[in-house]
């Protein structure tokens, strides 16, 4: 059977980017079950093969309990922030609070504006004042719970500014924060007893449980861990840190999510490294150029690179060949 | 067959004509039209289909058949297990590179058809589909490296939620809760990744293989005799 070519049985111009000649020449034998059977069994002993040698990465996660294990005055002064409601978390805005003025945009549009609050989140009364209470009965506790619900937002202010800047020289021995004296109202004991409720782990439970038993919602935790440094440095040893491609990266030396390679890269370059707007931004560049490559080939110009650069003659190599010694026969 | 009392009989032979008109009988009639079993099974394929290239779309397809495997076995055991069980540990392993080879197969794959720009001949929407495949399968890894429940999904997580919430997505996709992260890895995702590879296949069996572009005076050159688009033999392939 000899391979010719004939014009596909379509009307209008012939365009080489968009349109093909009808094979009219020579098939062969194919076995298609035979192929992926054969595909399935190399990668099956590929996979068995890494797995083997190279097994997969597991570091244990980061507890509230061991993060106030590890670094209490990291804890103790993250703390602070959430109950005066200065912490990353509580200025957030959407979808966590609504506070004003923070939210990305490009140009007008914000769509976390416009999506608005979905996972509420009062850092005050979520990750301090709601988890002290649930603690046993204890009146000097609960004095010092109500001195400061009750308290003007001034004075709660001047408090928690107080003792965060009285932490930043404080020390923790015996299991105790010890700080210089000051004027922190009924701060210094509900951060000191929430500390020592993170460093027990009642406080783990205390962010996850909601109104049911079951809960898989770790929201609230992982924000606050956010919020502190402790987890952020273990990352960096880690070289999971967004300055390090991030989340690409898999902790220890295995292949993480290489394919995020592009996303990632534009976290490190200006000028994103320096905007505010940057994940609206990147997501944006993202959402093009993805569009982009699902539309290459009504792309004038884009869908044409193929018949240019020509890479196509290894793939078809041997078919032109044929076509040349056939053709070389014939003469 | 007799219908119930106060019906009409209605008597169907079960090998008398077709009912033309039925839903079912159509749409039997577009799948058989559209997939023929020698086209849906092939047992001969166009003999310039013979590149190494080739391989690697079936190669893709064996490695989400593991990634589905393991992760079935994942699934069946509960998300602490591969954790605790050294067993469960080798089958996370197993999920972990079938996912990377996955990935790797794919983007090869998708690099071969752009050069051999493989939407021609009405195979739009091919190449669409397997963009769309790619896509939805980042983001399936992507809420598997967030299921995990170890130290890199908590870093992830709390990495991921700025660029998700600056999208407006972070208000129903919420990367901070695992079982929400857990149910779109092992239900929703999967199910479109799949979907997505099913009406790929479909369309790949529907239009064929695409062709090689027409021969022009450098095409046929033979490497192997080095060959110059002054050779006497190459001008006389690109006379018409």
């Amino acid at each position: 059977m000899s391979a010719t070519l004939t014009r596909a049985g379509r009307t209008g111009r012939f365009r080489p980017d968009g349109d093909v000649e009808e094979w009219h020449g020579r098939y062969v034998p194919y076995d298609i079950v035979k192929e992926f059977t054969a595909s399935f069994l190399v990668v099956l002993l590929l996979v068995l093969g890494l797995s083997v040698v190279f097994s997969s990465p597991d570091v244990h996660p980061v507890t509230i309990r061991t993060w106030a294990q590890h670094a209490p005055i990291d804890f103790a002064r993250t703390a602070v922030t959430e109950l005066a409601g200065m912490s990353p978390t509580a200025t957030y805005g959407p979808p966590y609070n609504d506070t004003a003025g923070v939210s990305q945009s490009i140009g007008p549009l914000s769509l976390e504006r416009l999506m608005g609050v979905h996972h509420p989140i009062n850092t005050a009364l979520d990750d301090v004042i709601d988890p002290l209470r649930t603690l046993p009965a204890d009146p000097t506790l609960a004095l010092a719970i109500t001195r400061y619900t009750s308290a003007a937002a001034q004075t709660q202010k001047s408090w928690t500014n107080a003792y965060g800047t009285a932490l930043v020289h404080a020390r923790f021995t015996d299991g105790e924060l010890s700080t210089r004296p000051g004027r922190y109202g009924p701060v210094a004991l509900m951060i000191g007893t929430l500390t020592t409720m993170a460093r027990s782990g009642a406080l783990d439970g205390a962010l996850v449980s909601s109104n049911q038993f079951y809960g898989t919602d770790y929201t609230k935790p992982l924000l606050f861990m956010a919020d502190g440094a402790y987890l952020a440095n273990l990352a960096a040893a880690q070289h999971l840190q967004g300055t390090q491609w991030g989340m690409m990266n898999e902790t220890g030396n295995f292949p993480g999510q290489s394919w995020l390679w592009l996303y990632t890269f534009w976290y490190q370059i200006p000028p994103f490294t320096n905007s505010s707007n940057a994940d609206a931004q990147i997501w944006a560049i993202m959402v093009v150029l993805t569009a982009l490559l699902a539309l290459v080939p009504f792309l004038p110009g884009v869908r044409a690179i193929p018949r240019r650069v020509r890479i196509y003659r290894l793939i078809w190599r041997k078919h032109y060949r044929s076509l040349a010694v056939r053709a070389d026969e014939t003469v | 067959m007799t219908a119930g009392s106060g019906e009409p009989k209605v008597d169907v032979q079960a090998d008398g004509p077709e009912d033309a008109g039925q839903w079912s009988a159509k749409l039997r009639r577009a799948a058989v039209s559209a997939f023929p079993p020698g086209r849906l099974l092939p047992d001969r394929q166009p003999a310039y289909v013979a590149s190494w290239i080739y391989v690697f779309g079936a190669l893709t397809l064996a490695a989400l058949a593991i990634v589905v495997l393991s992760g079935s076995v994942l699934a069946i055991e509960g998300p602490t297990w591969w954790h605790l069980s050294r067993v469960g540990l080798f089958v996370n392993s197993m999920h972990l590179w079938s996912v990377e080879l996955f990935f790797f197969f794919m983007v090869i794959h998708l690099w071969g058809k752009f050069f051999m720009a493989a939407w021609r001949g009405r195979r739009r929407a091919t190449w669409i589909t397997g963009v769309l495949s790619f896509v939805v399968s980042v983001a399936a890894a992507f809420s598997g490296y967030l299921s995990q429940q170890n130290f890199d999904s908590q870093w992830i997580a709390t990495q991921a939620k700025d660029g998700i919430n600056a999208t407006g997505a972070g208000a129903f996709f919420n990367v901070l809760n695992f079982g929400q992260m857990l149910m779109w890895h092992i239900l929703l995702l999967p199910a479109a990744v799949g979907l997505l590879v099913i009406v790929h296949i479909l369309l790949v069996r529907r239009r064929g293989v695409v062709p090689p572009f027409a021969p022009d005076p450098g095409d046929l050159v033979e490497p192997d005799r080095g060959a110059t688009a002054g050779d006497p033999t190459v001008a006389r392939m690109a006379a018409p």
